[in-house]
């Protein structure tokens, strides 16, 4: 099984390979220690010692210990973690909003961390843009000029810039809004305004800072599905930070996992679910709605199949008898789909020497294909008389069976791979 | 107590006086000469210049506009002023107005500058509060004694003494203005890219507009009971009449020019409350 993970974690890779060759953010061995004398503490970091353990010697507070991994262009990327795990530090080592006690930020290939103020004013200019928890519009300016605000630090030409932000306010369905002020607006359009003044810049990346988190949760999911609904046209790289592990399988396409200042896993949704790499991520995924995130594919198993162009009824049965099955699906030497046939035919065309299989096919199959969420397999598996099997080009490349599904809800091993062997 | 003799901290302040007299005095004479000049010229050729209705008027309309089109404001200026011009005491006025004007004035330009740095550095801040407490506690009469050193008698020292008095305000209240302005609304201005000077004028400054409003308000405030203690030095204005008043134990005299300056400042204090709207606010 492990192998496989790996075959599937290297697909991963070249997918994304394919897209750039490197990536638009690479954090190496990041860390932020607060307090005075925060240089000499990273030598506790090295020797492994906890969050408590380095407060409790040196009274300083370890915000971010050693992080390190690629964001690649294009993609949802979420740090996730409870309040105090260091996510929000992280977010600000990666624009420099606080200085890293250690480590690089490479944004396109430039260490933020070694620039100068003019050459990171230029970086945050031009590639970075955020979004605030707690939005950070500013009061005294209008929606418009609040939009504006970023290409008016650039120096951009009154006109231009006006023209540029409306647009971006029209993006996230402002445009009746423009000369009102942040304080007349609610929640969400407030937080909209943040987006649009993020966007207007036409940032690379674009961080957001639990950027949903303040909003009540109906608005925090329209949000949601309005990024999302942004992403497909925008193809921004998204550093997007939250505490909701629902937010984070939702529009994340990988998350990273954080505690106590360290990252401790990273993975797609489906890998953080699957194979929680330790107690801590275990216990976090345990409580989550499991059928909106795997699919198919996580929850099928090695189907026993007899061969059409082989076997003959009698050869089916004693692979049946042998199983414990009451049906058996039918392929052929290239592992294409034909039907099944049930136990009670079989047994009758063995009695009755019958050499092939073809007679006693059954066609009408319940077929799903690897991606199938598992929500829509429910009904499909209720009401099946066999077996759903997972179909994909025509190949069988699995079955499910009620148990597995009711196994996956429970949270018990899960297959990443798809079939067990 | 016998060890120590008693340190003759009076005679270096009396020598500090001196050799600054003495070194700056091409400085003091022109600001004197110059500056006392041009006071005079405001004080009396523009403003009583004016035809005292004509000024009635134009500060009930200003009132009227400034309060948000209501009466009350403006039926008070007219009406006060129309009293002062009543008793005499527009010449007085004219002067007092003129001093409160150039002292504030001249307060704000330094203390906003000195709040602005107060805010950007602890270094600065702890520094500049316990001489700004030292200001603002030291009796405001000690600073007549300097101002006179330096500028003889008349209206100069009057608004030297003042500005010394009024400018803690502006300076302390631009500092706390501006630190108030939240952190993430700083972040947000910072991930921008924007500059200190960027940052300032377009997020802290707006931000703390109010804020810096309500001390120079103070500042106002502090610069008029100042001029009236100035009159002890010469400074023209309603607080010689007081003075006089009180030379001559005519209690008549003292509280109708003292009338004059309460007048005075209720309408000065009106007039920069009003002023103080914050753009955005609810």
């Amino acid at each position: 099984m492990s192998t496989e993970i790996k075959t599937i974690k290297r697909t991963i890779i070249m997918r994304k390979e394919e897209v750039t060759d490197v990536p638009i953010i690479q954090v190496e061995n990041l860390s932020k220690i607060f307090g005075k004398n925060a240089k000499k503490a990273t030598k506790y970091l090295d020797e492994g010692l906890s969050k408590e353990e380095i407060l409790e010697k040196t009274g300083n507070t370890v915000g971010v210990n050693r992080a390190s991994f690629d964001v690649e262009a294009g993609e949802i990327f979420v740090i996730m973690g409870l309040s105090g795990s260091g996510k929000s530090t992280l977010v600000r080592l990666i624009n420099r909003l606080i200085d890293p006690t250690e480590g690089s930020v490479y944004i396109d290939g430039e260490d933020l961390a070694q620039m100068d103020g003019k050459n990171l004013r230029n970086v945050r200019r031009e590639k970075l843009s955020m979004v605030f928890q707690r939005f950070g519009l500013f009061p005294h300016r209008t929606v418009l000029e609040n939009a504006e605000f970023g290409l008016e630090v650039q120096g951009i030409d009154k006109n231009e810039r006006q023209e540029k932000a409306k647009k971006s306010l029209e993006m996230v369905g402002l445009g009746g809004y423009i000369h009102q002020f942040p304080g007349q607006l609610s929640g969400g359009m407030q937080q909209r305004v943040g987006l649009a003044r993020a966007l207007a810049n036409d940032p690379e990346v674009l961080l957001m800072d639990e950027a949903f988190s303040a909003l009540d949760p109906l608005i925090r999911k329209e949000m949601q599905d309005e990024l999302l609904e942004l992403q497909e046209s925008m193809k921004k790289t998204i550093l997007f930070i939250t505490h909701d592990l629902d937010e984070a399988l939702r529009i994340g396409d990988r998350i990273a996992l954080m505690k106590d200042g360290r990252i401790v896993q990273i993975g797609t949704p489906e890998e953080i679910l699957v194979n929680p790499a330790n107690d801590y991520v275990e216990k976090f995924v345990e409580d989550v709605d499991r059928s909106k995130v795997l699919n198919a594919e996580h929850i099928m198993k090695r189907p026993e199949t007899v061969n059409i162009e082989k076997h003959g009824p009698r050869a089916a049965l004693e692979r049946m008898r042998k199983e414990g099955l009451s049906s058996i699906y039918v392929t052929d030497t290239k592992r294409n789909l034909h039907g099944y046939v049930v136990a009670e035919d079989v047994s009758d065309a063995a009695k009755q020497e019958k050499k092939d299989l073809k007679e006693i096919l059954k066609t009408d199959v319940p077929k799903v294909n690897t991606q199938t969420p598992m929500q829509e397999i429910f009904d499909l598996i209720h009401d099946a008389p066999v077996p759903v099997a997972v179909v994909e080009d025509g190949k069988l490349k699995g079955i499910i069976v009620r148990g597995a599904v009711i196994a996956a809800l429970a949270g018990s091993e899960v297959n990443l791979n798809g079939i067990d062997s | 107590m016998e060890l120590i003799p008693k340190l003759p901290v009076a005679d270096w302040i009396d020598a500090a006086t001196d050799w600054t007299t003495e070194t700056f005095e091409f400085l003091f004479d022109f600001i004197k000469n110059d500056f006392g000049d041009f006071i005079e010229i405001v004080a009396e050729d523009w403003l009583m210049g004016i035809p005292i209705w004509l000024f009635i008027i134009v500060v009930g309309v200003l009132a009227f506009f400034v309060s948000g089109k209501k009466l009350g404001l403006t039926a008070f200026s007219v009406i006060g002023l129309w009293f002062i011009a009543n008793q005499e005491l527009w010449e007085e006025l004219m002067n007092t107005f003129t001093l409160v004007i150039f002292a504030s004035l001249i307060s704000v330009i330094i203390g906003v500058p000195f709040g602005i740095w107060m805010a950007k550095s602890k270094v600065v801040e702890k520094i500049l509060t316990p001489i700004l407490d030292f200001m603002q506690t030291m009796p405001a009469f000690v600073y007549l004694i300097p101002a006179v050193a330096f500028f003889s008698i008349g209206m100069v020292p009057g608004v030297f003494a003042s500005v010394i008095f009024a400018t803690p305000p502006t300076v302390r209240f631009t500092n706390l203005g501006i630190r108030q302005v939240s952190h993430e609304l700083i972040e947000a201005s910072d991930s921008f890219g924007t500059t200190g000077t960027q940052k300032l004028f377009k997020v802290q400054l707006p931000m703390a507009k109010k804020t810096i409003m309500a001390g120079i308000n103070q500042t106002v405030m502090l610069a008029l009971s100042m001029v009236v203690i100035a009159s002890m030095i010469g400074a023209k204005g309603l607080g010689q009449t007081v003075i006089t008043g009180l030379q001559r134990a005519e209690v008549g005299t003292g509280f109708v020019a003292g009338l004059g300056i309460v007048i005075l400042a209720i309408i000065i204090d009106r007039f920069t409350q009003n002023l103080n709207t914050q753009r955005g606010e609810q």
